[in-house]
């Protein structure tokens, strides 16, 4: 069985790499771009997949309402935005403030569903937690609906071209170099979080056991709560970079990417930053790709034929950790 | 300075502890013996919080902490080594003593403190780079009593430190946990299914049945007592 998975496994990349090679020699400017692309859509899976696999590392429940959060971000920079740029305000302050707000209603958000729909189930069977997720995010999509509008409302990029970019801008646009850029800004700050800082090391000890982490002093509720703002903010972040990006939003865009990240966190392994990381760039680029080069009309199904691999083949992910413990 | 007054705890339908009654003096080291099953360890788990008790008080120090928070308790003073260590297996052993000081902010005395464990388990500073899950067993418990240690606790709770451990280990520990009550002074409390030894290293002992206290005594008077040589010292 291992060496025909082996065998398959070569064959595959075997042909792929073949066709591939020829046709990004046939057009390699086409290939970069579709590279880039990629990176940009990974890196909005990033943020938002960090959301799941930090929620999943310290409590084990699959936040389904955590796509919702970031659609909560989304709808929220573009209230501020319209409001503040009716009154005629610096594009410049708007966007800091769209931004600004937009985390802290995402935040908001984040803590009560943590509170409300999680929080009274921490000792119930997992099941009722994971279900109690599903409610949340229904709840929250249909609310959106009927408090907005269950049409796609426009969204005027917060992003200007900017000038200095203006030579690169044929491979890759300057929302798009925005994107990248904003996100590794955000990864670096989460690594010097989470690496460095009290609560840092609180939420290391927490995900690697709750109890020892009480008996030494941490008040795990509070790591709980900072673990979903945490993730809501990096959420947000990356529902206003992609509204700005795709130009107009709904009460239900949050429902597909949200279970993109989760498949992208499922496959660097779910629990594990860095492999939520790696996870959604592997699956942004290779959707690019196979969008790009094969058939785009099914992008979706890409994904989940990629998820479905992972559950039979890997199911602790790439960065995965196997639960072995010793007893 | 630590007193359990008639402490009932269930987990769900299960009645485990059933009116405990106990008492710890200040700078005593006190056994709590017992067969598998008896309450041993819950009776630590309710006095720190973890699994509340649902009658009875706790008061540590003249303050009634039955319905404190585990991080609340560990802040006035009660640390426990618990039941299988549970080191942080992915944190280094220097991580995990870190985190052992976690609710402290003088960085001096914690730096003291870290010389202080590793002078008493010289392994531990060789090992300070290593994940704590690539320990032994005995390095483990080493970990576990020195984390416990950094966060200086007033009573120390030890669940079961001979646990798994070879004979030879099982002796140091039990001289450390000596040294640890004679130099700092800190008060003990240990919780052991090897009844020998931890009566040996007690001031005073309890002995345990079905979620009760049945005998309490001086350590010494333990060890003679004709029930407790039968049912826990095998003679």
């Amino acid at each position: 069985m291992r060496l025909f998975n082996i065998i398959l496994g070569v064959a595959v990349t075997g042909i792929l790499g073949f066709f591939g090679i020829k046709e990004v020699l046939a057009d390699p400017a086409y290939f970069f771009a579709l590279l880039l692309g990629g990176l940009t859509r990974g890196s909005i899976y990033a943020l938002i997949a960090l959301g799941y696999t930090m929620v999943y590392g310290i409590i084990e429940l699959i936040n389904f309402a955590h796509g919702e959060i970031y659609m909560i971000g989304a709808m929220t920079a573009l209230i501020v935005s319209t409001v503040l740029g009716l009154w005629g305000w610096n594009s410049a302050v708007i966007v800091i403030l769209a931004f600004v707000f937009a985390i802290f209603y995402s935040c908001a958000y984040g803590f009560t569903v943590e509170k409300i729909a999680y929080k009274p189930l921490r000792t119930a069977p997992r099941l009722s937690a994971l279900i109690s997720a599903i409610g949340m995010s229904l709840f929250l999509q249909n609310y959106v609906m009927l408090a907005q509008t269950p049409g796609f409302l426009p969204f005027e990029s917060l992003i200007p071209d900017f000038e200095f970019w203006e030579p690169f801008a044929d491979i890759i646009t300057s929302v798009e170099m925005t994107i990248i850029a904003t996100t590794v800004i955000v990864m670096i700050l989460l690594g010097i979080l989470i690496k460095f800082t009290r609560i840092g090391k609180a939420m290391r000890a927490t995900a690697q056991d709750q109890i020892m982490a009480s008996l030494v002093g941490i008040n795990v509720n509070r790591v709980i709560s900072t673990t979903f703002v945490v993730g809501s903010a990096t959420a947000a972040i990356g529902g206003v970079l992609i509204a700005c990006h795709v130009g107009q939003i709904n009460f239900y865009i949050g429902f597909l990417a949200g279970l993109k990240a989760f498949i992208a966190a499922v496959l660097g392994g779910i629990g594990s930053i860095p492999g939520a990381v790696l996870g959604s760039l592997v699956l942004g680029i290779s959707e690019s790709l196979f969008t790009g080069y094969f058939w785009s009309e099914y992008e979706d199904v890409f994904a989940f034929v990629i998820l479905v691999i992972i559950l039979i083949f890997r199911p602790s992910g790439i960065l995965g950790r196997n639960e072995t413990s010793k007893v | 300075m630590l007193k359990l007054k008639n402490i009932h705890t269930y987990y769900g339908n299960i009645h485990a502890l059933k009116g405990i009654d106990l008492e710890v003096s200040e700078g005593e080291v006190i056994s709590l013996i017992g067969a598998n099953g008896a309450g041993k360890s819950t009776t630590l788990m309710t006095t720190c919080g973890v699994v509340p008790a649902k009658q009875g008080r706790i008061i540590f120090k003249g303050q009634d902490i039955t319905r404190k928070s585990p991080d609340a308790i560990v802040k006035m003073g009660i640390c426990q080594v618990p039941e299988g260590r549970r080191i942080f297996p992915y944190l280094t052993v220097a991580e995990n003593l870190d985190m052992g000081a976690f609710l402290r902010n003088d960085k001096e005395g914690i730096k003291n403190d870290f010389d202080y464990v590793y002078n008493l388990f010289p392994i531990l500073a060789d090992r300070k780079n290593q994940a704590g899950g690539t320990l032994s067993g005995g390095e483990q418990q080493m970990l576990a009593i020195s984390r416990a240690l950094m966060s200086r606790p007033k009573v120390l709770l030890l669940d079961e430190p001979s646990l798994g451990l070879a004979p030879i280990i099982v002796k140091q520990i039990f001289s450390i946990i000596k040294k640890i009550n004679q130099e700092q002074k800190t008060t003990i409390f240990i919780v052991e299914q090897n009844a020998n030894l931890a009566l040996k290293a007690a001031h005073r002992g309890y002995v345990m049945e079905n979620g009760t206290i049945t005998i309490t005594d001086t350590g010494e008077n333990l060890l003679a007592n004709d029930d407790v040589r039968k049912a826990y010292l095998g003679m």
